[in-house]
């Protein structure tokens, strides 16, 4: 045999080369990482200048502009939820239907569309919407607004409410697509002969759905929930790209962003640091309760 | 031993890919003794690389024996800022020479400063200068950034509505004048007088330099809530609200591409800001040509100061560099030299802070600027009076904070929202700052 096969031959080690490389990369690029921002959200960092200042950073926190941030963060992680969950799963569900016979090719195609949006660079998707809901009157919004006999508006300037809008609005837009694709996988997963006996036992459409394929897919269901609030907590390029690094009476700021003003507008890293590990805790206690919420600790109950 | 053969193959791999890149990195700065030296420069306007490099052919005619490159990097803006930041508080990775735009530059000076004092060089010249333009750039005596402009802050009046309501803008002294002015437009045009900005500061903070206030005192107290600055944001927000002769600028601020086609459309009858905007109006709203006068700030009081050196860019040379008395002194010719001044006129149409430079012929060229407002070659001739009425910006560590407060919630809440008066918004903004 060749030599390379030699160190093989002890077993021990095989385990440990191959997550070698796994561990390497998570060590350099996570847990180095992590436990940095940890030490420097109890430091004030300035150029030429480290020194440990205590709880400071996280005293800090106590501020109006924090608590907007949070705020936003979690109107927007739990509308993106309320949104791109049911959405997607009626509509992969209509799309399923027409998975076989004389729908077929037209599956395809819609299929092909409706991924379409999550390849797009979000800074050309912000552009883009930033573009249609311009203060300009022969902007496309307010083009519609005035055909259907509104005034035109300032979309972007129009405050709170306006602005969470069209944040939901982009998300929806770009990930409604990629999610019909998770619910469509998990669609294929459920035996078709549980819709044929419903059937025998006089079950209507809404029946099956409530019964067999909502359930079914609870799986897919709570993947989809977990990956949306990490995108959710963490959303700074939408709002980035409509707003700018600033946005009036702070729209826009999500505690993303604010980690972005405070660490590198203001020079602040400690603090921006501080902002990023209660990020990372919250986002933690959340997924962690809407995973026990859910059941997916739970052995064996499929 | 044979079986530790895979062992070190695999770690030698990582290692070699990471040691590796750095001594890449490290080679990078041994130069050759001979030939022209290399400067790195990063700006955030890529038009300032262009200025660079026609003072590096100046400065390379002058220096046969020490010629220069100039690399130069246009990144965009908030890329560049962080870039520098992380270079600066990291120990590597800065270039020679960098611009700064004046409402970061705080954030450089704060801990040991990792820039190189220019005073050296601004000592000997200091007195030709609007002093006011280095202060901005100073902490403890040091001048750490060199300006591009004075930002002589004035006032745009579009002639062809002013003449249309029947008043004549020299009449206009005093901010009283100028309202009164806004009525008369007000009632005999569709226009409004002028516009605010609801996103931005370029509306407040001018005011608030002229009436000779600050937002931080020279200890760097807060100040953004006193007396002076309150009357100012009061006046602005009575202007929109109760004398009805403002909007908010569409689009919330005056960069704003909604703004430049209001304008363009004779949406305003003025605007106030600084000297450099000029170059807006005549790559944005070029429709405005030979339709735009170009006057003083009105006055607070009788005595009171017409104008105010706003926004900025101070250029820095990074101490970690390896060419730093190089780049100091090649900036400083740029910079600092009568024949930069110029050329800061030339080619990028700034207002140079070397006042010896405002009469000269120089100044004098027609151009795209000269052709386009109604003063002509005048323009310099007839401010120059301006410079000796800037009061001084305190810049203190929290400037960039101050300014993120006042674009997001003073401004907005006051001016859009009418959520706040001026009084509640400005102490509450002050409170954050104090915290």
């Amino acid at each position: 045999m060749p030599a390379l096969s030699r160190p093989f031959k002890n077993q021990r080690y095989v385990p440990y080369v191959f997550v070698l490389p796994f561990v390497l990369s998570a060590g350099l690029f996570f847990v180095y990482p992590v436990i940095q921002t940890i030490i420097m959200s109890f430091q004030e960092i300035a150029p030429g200048l480290r020194e440990f200042v205590g709880l400071d950073n996280y005293r800090r926190l106590a501020n109006p502009r924090f608590y907007t941030a949070l705020r936003n963060s979690f109107v927007y992680t739990f509308l993106t939820i309320a949104v791109l969950i049911p959405v997607p799963m009626v509509l992969a569900v209509l799309l399923n239907s027409a998975r076989s016979g004389a729908g077929r090719s037209a599956f395809t195609v819609l299929r092909g569309m409706l991924f379409l949006p999550a390849l797009m660079s979000v800074v050309v998707v912000g552009t883009v919407f930033r573009l249609m809901f311009a203060s300009s009157e022969s902007a496309i919004a307010n083009t519609v607004a005035q055909l259907l006999g509104f005034p035109p508006t300032e979309w972007l300037l129009a405050g709170p409410t306006t602005a969470m809008v069209l944040l939901v609005l982009v998300a929806t837009w770009r990930w409604t697509g990629i999610n019909i694709i998770y619910f469509l996988a998990g669609l294929q997963q459920i035996p078709n002969e549980l819709y044929e006996s419903a059937e025998l036992d006089g079950a209507n459409a809404f029946q099956k759905f409530r019964r067999i394929t909502v359930p079914l897919l609870r799986p897919v269901t709570v993947f989809v929930l977990t990956i949306s609030v990490f995108g959710g907590f963490a959303m700074f390029e939408e709002s980035f790209v409509l707003w700018g690094p600033t946005s009036p009476g702070n729209v826009g700021l999500t505690m993303v962003k604010y980690i972005y003003q405070q660490g590198f507008q203001s020079a602040q890293m400690g603090l921006g640091s501080a902002v990023g590990i209660t990020l990372l805790a919250i986002v933690f206690l959340v997924s962690l309760a809407l995973l026990k919420l859910t059941g997916f600790f739970r052995q064996g109950d499929e | 031993m044979r079986r530790h053969t895979m062992w070190v193959a695999m770690v030698l791999v990582f290692v070699g890919a990471t040691t590796g890149l750095f001594a890449a990195g490290q080679q990078e700065g041994m130069e050759e003794a001979s030939g022209p030296v290399e400067l790195e420069l990063w700006t955030f306007q890529e038009i300032h690389i262009a200025f660079y490099e026609r003072m590096a052919e100046l400065w390379n005619e002058q220096h046969p024996d020490r010629q220069v490159v100039i690399n130069g990097t246009a990144y965009p803006y908030g890329d560049m800022h962080n870039n520098l930041l992380v270079a600066l508080q990291s120990g590597t990775g800065a270039p020679d020479i960098v611009d700064i735009e004046i409402s970061r530059f705080p954030n450089y000076l704060r801990g040991n400063v990792q820039l190189r004092s220019m005073n050296d060089y601004v000592d000997p010249v200091r007195d030709d200068f609007v002093e006011a333009r280095f202060d901005i750039y100073t902490k403890d005596g040091n001048v750490y950034g060199l300006p591009f402009h004075v930002g002589l802050t004035v006032m745009y009046y579009n002639t062809e509505i002013m003449d249309a309501a029947g008043v004549d803008i020299d009449s206009i002294d005093t901010w009283d004048d100028y309202i009164a002015a806004g009525h008369q437009v007000v009632d005999n045009t569709d226009a409004w007088m002028t516009t605010v900005e609801a996103t931005e500061q370029w509306s407040f903070w001018p005011l608030v330099t002229e009436r000779k206030s600050n937002f931080f005192g020279s200890d760097g107290s807060v100040q953004l809530d006193n007396q002076t600055n309150i009357e100012v944001l009061e006046m602005l927000n009575d202007m929109v609200r109760t004398e009805g002769i403002a909007r908010t600028a569409p689009g919330g601020f005056h960069h704003a591409e909604e703004y430049y086609g209001f304008m363009a459309d004779g949406g305003a009858a003025s605007i106030w800001m600084p000297l450099w905007y000029m170059g807006r109006f005549t790559d944005y709203m070029s429709d405005l040509s030979g339709k735009i006068a170009i006057r003083p700030l009105p006055r607070f009081t009788p005595d009171g100061f017409r104008s105010a050196g706003m926004g900025g860019t101070g250029t820095a040379v990074p101490t970690q560099g390896d060419h730093v008395e190089l780049a100091a002194e090649f900036l400083a010719f740029a910079k600092l030299s009568e024949e930069g001044n110029i050329l800061l006129w030339e080619e990028l149409g700034f207002d140079p802070p070397r006042k010896s430079v405002w009469t000269s012929d120089a100044l004098a060229q027609e151009n795209k600027y000269t052709d386009f407002f109604t003063n002509g070659t005048e323009i310099f001739r007839q401010m120059l009076p301006l410079t000796e009425e800037i009061h001084p910006v305190n810049m203190t560590t929290q400037i960039p904070d101050a300014i993120t407060l006042i674009q997001t919630e003073v401004m907005p809440s006051v001016l859009s929202e009418g959520s706040a008066t001026p009084a509640e918004a400005l102490r509450r903004a002050a409170d954050q700052l104090r915290q």
